[in-house]
Parts: structure tokens; C-alpha cells; sequence
């Protein structure tokens, strides 16, 4: 089954509203409580880095009775250096993103700790997409 | 079909019960449907949090209670009170008298639930230093809330701590001591006086316990009549306050807001109201709040000063029981004697464990994954023919929630008014047909001939 959200640059007040929604449906779809926890905590990640460092995306789920796969795509500035991304501290958040309680550099490594399986492509100047993938078995 | 294992105190009384839908919409986990004219609760998803009752309009939900004259199938008869209780009389009232008035009702024992907090603050700091790891704690103090968890929040029953609530920690003391005291188990009868149905559930369903260790409930508002009318017509003077009990502040303040999450230390919230509660979750669930050590959370605004067997007014009961706890706090003993709980603290703490609490999750649309799979899609295919309106008029809270209804097999499409005319109209069903349906969710009388001029 598929699902699509949009998810607002910007906009922090209405950031993990898709990962909510998500969120809904694995807990209708009676998935483990554990593995909706991991899934949704690595979306709520995914989703707060569109909002906060990129102009608009979208949250794509395909739901399958073995796996989830969530594609996460956005408009924005991408990422020079995945690698360096990838690391526990590294942050560009913005002084401003930064009093709002984010930009400590752990969302990226929290995903990967969170997933079964974790992609991320990115375009500097077009955008970024991250992939992570659940497995339900 | 489903099956029901869960005792619950609200009742709906079918002869007053108008069917309105005030209580369909309120109920926070839409466990409510109008059917026949009248308001029907799923007991799967009822938490027994009373926002039903406080919403109807014309006191059609009750709380059931058990016969009073059962406390004389004991020799002991301990009435264990809550705190709020005392808050709610008026001011000329004094303790002595309330605690007289109990004693002529025909207990032998009376005793404050409260009293045995110290108890518990000690074993919940050891409880959570032991878990760290499991952190944010979430209290076992509101049973409506453990259940809202236990259907709502399934991934979060892990962080419920495990560890008896003061009631049950009272019941065990007084247990104990009466035992200590040569009376046979079966002699001993022990009841709660209830400010709320949850605490009812919690009594005839445990969760996490295999028996309550309560004989029986009393309801608060029952106790209130009974002993506000003895004392207006007795007229006996007495001090304000006993001579011989102490109640400290943390004792008096702890079914308070703030009562439970001001003991602890690290980062504490407490919340109270059920939909605040459910936002917190939420945000708790997704991880967007980490670096929380403790939640009190109950589902009463106010907590249990609001509860729904709360006679006065919740910010009046709260005032009143400040002063009392400032005024305990003012006339403290020097020397503190030592109090009959602290001689059976080891034996408390030893059995204040409780199970873990089992997640029952009321949101799975079936426990077959393919099989939820087709529901939901059916469930969406429905919800593109029906108005989005959230109207209430199919005797469901949400648009949602009846096609939900129809895919489980618990209702028909047709009962949305607005299918209904599109059908009529398209020949499809017949004006009687539709008649019919109605007259099914909102009962016939609803529909009986009214004229415009009849005064
Ligand atoms: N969608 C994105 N578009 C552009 N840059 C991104 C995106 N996601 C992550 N980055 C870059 O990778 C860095 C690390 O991301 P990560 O999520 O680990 O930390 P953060 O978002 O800065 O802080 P935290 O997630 O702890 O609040 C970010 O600071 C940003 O430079
Ligand atoms: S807050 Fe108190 S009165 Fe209200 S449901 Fe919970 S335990 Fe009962
Ligand atoms: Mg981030």
C-alpha cells in the first residue's frame, strides 16, 4: 500500500505531523509496537531535516506485508558530503534552528540506528532523498 | 466476535439516555456510538476516564456501585479514603467529624490512602535508579491512563513502572496489620471510597496484579450525602483537626497536580486532562520528547480533585486542601512519633511489584496483516463517498470512524444521512428504506409525529 505526504520547509510547529500520520496506519495495520517505534522515530528524523534544512518534500510509503520502505525527498540545498553528514555531531543547523532545540548532529546516525536498511542520495543545489527500509519479519 | 474481559462502572441508563452524541464526541477513544436512540460504549476501548458523564446533558451515565450493606459481611471494615475526600466539604466541617460520621456508617477502621506515599516515593526512586535505561518513567497512579496506553499507546507500556499505586499499598498495610492482630482474612473487609470510575475498573480489573486486595468501592459522592446530612443534623462540636494524626504535605498534595512529579528529580512533567495527556503521548511515542525522567499523568483536569464523583468544585476542594496541609505543615510535632506504616515498610516494599502491563491495542485493524491491509483500503475507498463532515448523524463520532464501522461489520454504509438522500434519489433505496435506517440509529420515537402548533 502506498501513502504520500508533503512535508512544509520552515515550518517547525507542524514537523512529525507525517511521521504521525504514518504512525496511524502501522499501528492500524497491527505491526509490532517495536518496529513502529524505530520507524517512526527514523521518519520523525528524516522529516525534522526537510524542515529544517531544505524548502519542501515529500514523505513516500510503501507499506508491503514483509517490509516498509520510506523514501524521503526534498528540494534543497542537498549535502556536500554524505559521509561527514553521516557523524555523530556534525550540524549546519543555524543558530535560529538551534534554539528551537535541534542541529545536535544526531538526527542522520539516529535514523541509521533506527532502520534495517538506510540510502541517502543527494544533489547539492537540487536536494537530498533518503531511503530507509523496515523489515517486519 | 470481540470479547469482553473488562469490568467497567459507567453505565448507561437506556430509559435517559436521549442519545444526543455529546458523550460519542467527547470520548477519547471513540468507544461510543449512538444505536437504537441511545449511547452504546464499547468496553474493548473504554478507559473509564468519565468524560462521557461529564458531558451528558441529562445525567443519563452512572457510576455503578457495589450495595453498601456488604461491608457487614466483615468484622473489620476498613474504609480507605482518598485525600480529596476531605477537600470537599465545607469549611465549618471538621475532620473529626467526617472521620466520626464514616465510623457510624459502620466502619471499624478508617484511613487515609495518602498516608502511605512515603512508602512509595522510596520505592519508585529505587525503581527508576534500578532501570535508568527505560527511562521516561510513566506513573501507575491513574488507571484511566494506564489503559488509555494499554489500547492507545501499546509501545509505551514498557515505560509504565511497575510498582502498586498508595491505594493498593494501604489496602496491604491495613491487611497486615489487622492479620498481625489475630483477625482471619476472611474477617477483614476492605473498601475504597472512589473519586472516579477508573478506580473502579482498576479494583474489579486489575491490570498487572492478579486480585485487587480491595473487598469492595464506595462511591465518593455516596460518602459525601451520607456524612454532610449526619453531621447538619447533629450539631455536635469537635476540633477542626485530630489530635493524633499528622498528615504531611507530600501525603495531602499527592492526588494534586504536581503531587507526584515535585518528589522526584531530573526533568519531571506533570499533566493532567485526558487530551493533553494523548498529545504528550504522542510527541513521547514519536521520540520528539527524549530527556524526560518522570510523567505524572492523569486523566482528570486538575487530577483527582476533578474527578467524576468530586462533589465540589475542583478549585474550592483544591484551596481547601492546601490549607489543610499548610496547617499540618504549621503544627508538625517536634518529634515526629513513629507511624504504624514505617513498622511495616520492609514488608510493603517487598511486595509492591507489580507485572508488567500487557498492551490490548484497539487501533489494529485486524491481527492478519494482509488482512488489515484490505480493510484499510476498503476504509479508504469509503471514506471518498462519505462528506468528511464528521456530522454525527450516523450514530458514529467521525466520517472515519464509520467507515471503520462498516469494514469490521459493526455498521452499514447507508447510515450516513447524506448516502441516504443520494441513494433515495437515484432510486436506489426506497424513502421507507431509508426511513428504516434512521429510525435504527436514532430509535422510534425520535420519529414519532410531532405537530408544529402542539404546545
Ligand atoms: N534534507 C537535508 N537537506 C540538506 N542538508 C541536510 C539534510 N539532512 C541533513 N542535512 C545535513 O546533514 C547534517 C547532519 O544532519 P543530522 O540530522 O544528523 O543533524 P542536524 O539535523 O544538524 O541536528 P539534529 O538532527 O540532531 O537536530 C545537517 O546539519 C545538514 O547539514
Ligand atoms: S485523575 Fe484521579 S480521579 Fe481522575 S481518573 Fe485518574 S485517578 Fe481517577
Ligand atoms: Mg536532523
Amino acid at each position: 500500500m502506498e501513502f504520500k505526504f508533503t512535508i512544509e520547509g520552515g515550518n517547525f510547529s507542524k514537523a512529525g505531523s507525517a511521521s504521525s500520520e504514518v504512525k496511524k496506519i502501522l499501528k492500524q495495520l497491527n505491526v509490532n509496537p517495536k518496529i513502529i517505534k524505530r520507524t517512526v522515530v527514523s521518519l520523525y528524523e528524516a522529516e525534522v531535516n526537510v524542515v529544517a534544512h531544505a524548502f519542501e518534500g515529500n514523505m513516500n510509503v510503501d507499506i508491503d506485508t514483509d517490509k516498509i520502505v520510506v523514501k524521503i525527498e526534498d528540494k534543497g540545498p542537498g549535502i556536500p558530503d554524505i559521509d561527514q553528514a553521516m557523524q555523530e555531531g556534525y550540524s549546519t543547523a543555524t543558530p535560529q534552528v538551534r534554539e528551537m532545540g535541534f542541529g545536535a548532529g544526531m538526527g542522520l546516525p539516529n535514523i541509521k540506528r533506527n532502520s534495517d536498511q538506510m540510502n541517502i542520495t543527494s544533489k547539492v543545489d537540487v536536494g537530498t532523498e533518503v531511503e530507509i527500509i523496515n523489515y517486519l519479519g | 466476535m470481540e470479547q469482553v474481559h473488562f469490568y467497567h462502572a459507567l453505565k448507561v441508563v437506556d430509559e435517559v439516555c436521549i442519545g444526543c452524541t455529546h458523550c460519542m464526541n467527547v470520548c477519547p477513544t471513540a468507544a461510543i456510538r449512538v444505536k437504537n436512540g441511545t449511547a452504546d460504549i464499547n468496553k474493548n476501548a473504554c478507559v473509564d476516564c468519565g468524560e462521557c458523564l461529564q458531558a451528558c446533558p441529562v445525567n443519563a451515565i452512572i457510576v455503578e456501585q457495589d450495595d453498601f450493606t456488604q461491608i457487614f459481611n466483615y468484622k473489620q471494615r476498613v474504609a480507605l479514603l482518598p485525600t480529596v475526600l476531605l477537600g470537599q466539604f465545607p469549611d465549618d466541617v471538621s475532620e473529626v467529624q467526617i472521620y466520626n460520621e464514616i465510623k457510624d456508617l459502620g466502619f471499624t477502621h478508617v484511613y487515609e490512602v495518602d498516608g502511605a506515599v512515603d512508602v512509595l516515593i522510596d520505592s519508585t526512586k529505587k525503581f527508576m535508579h534500578k532501570h535508568h535505561q527505560e527511562r521516561p518513567f510513566i506513573s501507575s497512579f491513574c488507571p484511566a491512563i494506564v489503559r488509555l496506553i494499554q489500547v492507545k499507546f501499546p509501545a509505551l507500556v514498557d515505560n509504565i513502572i511497575q510498582l502498586k499505586p498508595v491505594i493498593d499499598i494501604s489496602a496491604q498495610f491495613y491487611r497486615k496489620k489487622l492479620q498481625d492482630k489475630g483477625y482471619a482474612q476472611e474477617e477483614i473487609g476492605i473498601f475504597y471510597v472512589t473519586p472516579c470510575a477508573a478506580k473502579i475498573a482498576a479494583v474489579k480489573s486489575p491490570v498487572g496484579e492478579q486480585k485487587s486486595l480491595i473487598d469492595g468501592v464506595i462511591n465518593m459522592d455516596f460518602i459525601y450525602n451520607k456524612v454532610l446530612l449526619s453531621i447538619k443534623n447533629s450539631k455536635k462540636e469537635t476540633k477542626k483537626y485530630p489530635e493524633n494524626i499528622h498528615m504531611s504535605r507530600r501525603s495531602i498534595g499527592w492526588t494534586l497536580t504536581t503531587g507526584e512529579a515535585s518528589r522526584y528529580s531530573g526533568r519531571c512533567l506533570a499533566i493532567d486532562e485526558i487530551h493533553n495527556v494523548i498529545e504528550v503521548l504522542e510527541k513521547l511515542e514519536n521520540e520528539e520528547i527524549t530527556d524526560v525522567d518522570f510523567l505524572e499523568l492523569r486523566a482528570c483536569d486538575h487530577s483527582c480533585a476533578g474527578g467524576v464523583l468530586a462533589t465540589e468544585n475542583r478549585f474550592l476542594a483544591i484551596e481547601r486542601l492546601r490549607k489543610r496541609a499548610a496547617w499540618y505543615h504549621r503544627n508538625k510535632p517536634m518529634i515526629m512519633p513513629e507511624r504504624e506504616i514505617d513498622l511495616y515498610k520492609t514488608y510493603l516494599q517487598e511486595n509492591i511489584g507489580i507485572d508488567k502491563v500487557e498492551p490490548r491495542s484497539i487501533l489494529s485493524l485486524d491481527s492478519d496483516m494482509m488482512v488489515a491491509m484490505k480493510k484499510m483500503k476498503k476504509i479508504n475507498r469509503i471514506m471518498k463517498v462519505l462528506p468528511r463532515i464528521d456530522c454525527g448523524a450516523c450514530g458514529a463520532p467521525r466520517c472515519q470512524a464509520l467507515a471503520e464501522d462498516v469494514v469490521q461489520g459493526k455498521a452499514k454504509m447507508t447510515q450516513c444521512v447524506f448516502l441516504q438522500k443520494m441513494l433515495t434519489k437515484e432510486g436506489l433505496i426506497s424513502p421507507q428504506e431509508s426511513f428504516d435506517i434512521s429510525e435504527d440509529t436514532w430509535g422510534k420515537s425520535r420519529f414519532e409525529k410531532k405537530n408544529l402548533n402542539d404546545h
